[in-house]
């Protein structure tokens, strides 16, 4: 967009405002353009927020990198990293940690899969 | 604990590294001491004094004083080489920089997770746990010599946030630069990754005291015209400052970094003092990071210290919690050490110079700095009410309002334009499902914990932040590039104690070379090069060319890498005999009963404040001791202080003279002696020359006794004299 200065004109409706009035007014603006990208980042997740969950129940920035990856492969993001360990830790009756290694080397992936589709099967009914 | 006078040891850093633990957590500010006094004087706005310094060059005739500002300084310092920076950050320190920022290297934002060992970087360092840990350690020690809490400082940015601000909150790094809007505009990554990832950053940030840093200070360099992008950069700020207290920052931890936009020849400071003092009115209560300029250094160091300085000046006009420098290098190479140092000293320089200055200097709250303050505010509440009115904040961006050269409302076109689904990691965030879950500390947002729990990672018996143990230490992944095989190639010539000069690696070999050459100034830089050739250097560059006339000439200054090596234990110091002591000086003089001295500046010289130290009682002068001076003045001929000599009866003549082009101090010095010897007085007298650059070699050339240069006290001067009288009788 290619616009000439219209300062002067756009300003009418703040010039009488005191400074303070002006500051008040200018973080009622942030606020509203702010509040959705709080929103946003409280219900949302990524890749790198989950390799940051897993880093911090001790796994390696490599073993995280894999269980991302594979979480990402089989659409999983959304439950978060941590909770499919934890899921898997459940099922295999393992230490999280040990179980948490097997789905960086790949292993395991199928029951978890299989767990959320009996989930779903089960909300269904 | 480091020695002073011993290098810290790079290999005692990288020992058991694996078992390290930061000693504490969180930035620390420095503390103000009201109404300090140090020396002579009395001041407004310093902080502790450090244990081990070194002051600024003219201290040495105000005592060796060393007054700390009351506000942080910053040093940003990333070679690519950790282990070299380590040294300049122990430097760096003694000088007055308690916070160190390092920057990362070329294309770190775009790597998905974290690096891991200690590979060699581009342009900054490749930020790693093994890095991050080894200099955290040396800083600890480093703050320990100096006596003053040291602030590590990075970037959690990227498309790996949240795995870096875990990092760095294991490690102890006391502040990071944290703003989604830097991601987005200047590293092209997508908008709705960068802030869902910022929530979880900043979270994990806020909870371990780190400062943090915006990025809104990149929009003033990439500007075209600094002082039109005030209106946006006040946007930019509140939108990272108000998005970071939702996610629970405390406000004093969250600090605008921000720029004076200007420089000369635009009259800078009364742009830019509006801009941040209506910057500091709306954002009251959050902290100031004032960085200096660098949209305009260019490759003249002086211009950027210049610059720097007034920049610091308008800190301590309005305000600052903390001053950041830029080397005056940064238009011409990436900074070198002793430019890391001058930064720091610009700062601390200007900052100690203003000193209280508010006290005596205000700046007006009224009339046209008002107006200004007022139409910049103003130009910045129709920005946010257009992002609104377009439709929030990613329309915004997909339509191009941001970093517009235009002094909005003013449009240019040439914003930079941001799809929401566009960039690098575009689509790659999802909704979090009901059964979301993450069982760790400090996590932001919605996760569905069970009831009951203490905290998250009771679910997993303790996280990382809970349970250190549980952190995984890499040691290196790349067997060819790290630190080992980095200290190793060094290793040999360390054995050996053979050393080249260097400006950022170890023996680098780099030096710089100025110049003025009398000819045009195309041909100007061919023949700088030609002549850094002919002395031997290799990989000879122009760094900068100042034309001081079309015609006339230019200075030119080179850089190039010197071939050889030196060996230390070759170097030969020249012997300092130490001085006598008070007492027996004393009771020479007084055995021989006085001593007579006759003093004087020769020729046509005027400048008589260096005689006058060595001579007057007050300056610590041999008058102390006894000796009786007897002071003819300035500018004297050399027979006439040969004469006044016989007259009084002198022992000893105490010359002094400017060096001087025309080898007037040779030539006057010379005569003295040889007025000396016709009138057959020589061996009577001893005759004493003294001038800033006078080598001790010098009295040897004139036939003279002694001569002595700068930094000489009154006591050398004096015990010269007694030994020289032993000698003779």
């Amino acid at each position: 967009m290619v616009r000439e200065d219209d300062y002067q004109k756009r300003r009418e409706h703040l010039k009488n405002m005191s400074e303070d009035e002006l500051i008040n007014y200018f973080w009622q603006l942030t606020e509203k353009i702010v509040d959705p990208l709080v929103e946003l980042s409280k219900t949302h997740t990524s890749p790198s927020i989950e390799r940051s969950v897993l880093l911090r129940m001790g796994f390696s920035s490599i073993e995280a990198k894999n269980i991302v990856k594979h979480m990402i492969e089989n659409n999983l993001l959304s439950h978060g990293a941590g909770n499919v360990v934890l899921i898997y830790s459940k099922l295999m009756k393992k230490n999280y940690l040990e179980a948490g290694k097997n789905l960086s080397e790949g292993t395991g992936w199928e029951d978890i899969v299989n767990y959320y589709r009996r989930n779903q099967n089960a909300q269904a009914k | 604990m480091l020695k002073p006078n011993e290098k810290i040891d790079i290999n005692e850093i990288l020992k058991d590294l694996k078992n390290y633990k930061p000693k504490r957590y969180g930035w620390t500010f420095r503390k103000k001491v009201d109404k300090q006094k140090i020396g002579l004087l009395e001041y407004f706005d310093t902080s502790k004094p450090l244990k081990n310094s070194i002051p600024l060059p003219a201290s040495r005739q105000m005592d060796y004083i060393d007054p700390q500002p009351d506000i942080t300084i910053t040093v940003e310092i990333a070679s690519g080489r950790f282990e070299d920076d380590i040294r300049r950050m122990r430097m760096a320190a003694w000088h007055g920089a308690d916070h160190i920022m390092v920057i990362r290297t070329l294309g770190q934002s775009h790597f998905d997770g974290l690096l891991e060992g200690t590979p060699e970087g581009v342009g900054g360092i490749p930020i790693t746990r093994k890095q991050i840990r080894a200099t955290r350690k040396a800083l600890d020690l480093i703050e320990e010599e100096v006596g003053r809490p040291i602030n590590f400082h990075s970037y959690v940015s990227g498309i790996a946030g949240p795995e870096i601000a875990v990092l760095f909150a294991e490690e102890g790094v006391n502040g990071a630069h944290q703003d989604p809007q830097y991601n987005i505009l200047y590293r092209n990554i997508n908008p709705v990754r960068s802030f869902v990832d910022a929530g979880v950053s900043k979270t994990i940030m806020a909870n371990f005291n780190m400062l943090q840093i915006d990025g809104a200070h990149n929009a003033n360099a990439t500007a075209k015209y600094g002082y039109k992008v005030m209106p946006e950069l006040l946007v930019q700020h509140a939108i990272n400052s108000l998005f970071s207290l939702k996610v629970g920052m405390k406000k004093e931890l969250i600090a605008l970094s921000t720029v004076p936009p200007d420089a000369p020849p635009f009259p800078s400071l009364r742009l830019d003092i509006p801009y941040a003092n209506i910057l500091r009115k709306v954002f009251k209560g959050f902290r100031f990071r004032a960085q200096m300029n660098t949209k305009y250094v260019e490759s003249d160091t002086r211009e950027a210290t210049v610059n720097h300085t007034l920049n610091a000046l308008i800190s301590k006009l309005t305000s600052a919690d903390i001053q950041s420098t830029i080397t005056p290098d940064e238009g011409r190479n990436v900074p070198w050490h002793y430019n890391s140092i001058h930064a720091i000293n610009t700062a601390k320089q200007t900052l100690i110079a203003a000193d209280g200055i508010k006290n005596f200097v205000k700046i007006e709250n009224d009339g046209l700095e008002k107006e200004k303050e007022r139409e910049i505010l103003e130009r910045a509440i129709l920005f946010l009410e257009e992002i609104i009115e377009v439709g929030g904040y990613f329309k915004a961006l997909e339509l191009g309002f941001f970093v517009d050269s235009g002094y909005y409302p003013e449009r240019v076109g040439d914003g930079i334009r941001r799809p929401q689904n566009g960039g690098d990691e575009a689509n790659s965030v999802v909704k979090r499902a009901s059964d979301y879950l993450a069982p760790v500390c400090y996590h932001f947002g919605y996760n569905n914990l069970p009831e009951g729990l203490n905290k998250p990672c009771d679910l997993i018996d303790g996280c990382t932040f809970c349970k250190r143990e549980k952190i995984v230490y890499i040691d290196e992944l790349d067997p060819e590039d790290n630190v080992e095989v980095r200290l190793k190639e060094n290793e040999k010539y360390d054995k050996e104690g053979m050393f080249k000069p260097e400006v950022q690696w170890k023996n680098d070999g780099v030096i710089l070379i100025s110049m003025f050459l009398p000819i045009s100034k195309e041909k100007a830089p061919y023949a700088a090069i030609e002549i850094g050739k002919k002395l031997g250097l290799n990989n000879v560059e122009v760094v900068h060319q100042q034309v001081l006339h079309p015609a006339e000439g230019s200075l030119v200054e080179i850089k190039g890498e010197v071939p050889f090596f030196i060996k230390e234990s070759e170097i030969v110091v020249p012997k300092k005999i130490p001085p006598l002591s008070d007492g027996e000086i004393e009771s020479e003089v007084k055995k021989r009963g006085g001593i007579k001295c006759v003093a004087a500046t020769l020729g046509e010289d005027e400048h008589n404040v260096g005689l006058k130290e060595i001579i007057d009682i007050k300056h610590g002068g041999i008058e102390k001791w006894g000796f009786q001076v007897t002071y003819l003045g300035t500018s004297i001929p050399p027979e006439k202080v040969i004469n006044a000599a016989i007259e009084v009866g002198a022992k000893v003549i105490l010359a002094s003279t400017t060096v001087t082009h025309g080898e007037v101090h040779r030539i006057n010095l010379k005569k003295l002696n040889d007025v000396a010897i016709e009138k057959g007085v020589r061996d009577k007298l001893i005759i004493i020359g003294g001038g800033t650059q006078l080598s001790s070699d010098f009295a040897k050339d004139v036939g003279i006794d002694a001569s002595f240069g700068r930094g000489t006290k009154g006591i050398d001067v004096a015990s010269f004299i007694i030994r020289k009288l032993r000698e003779k009788n």
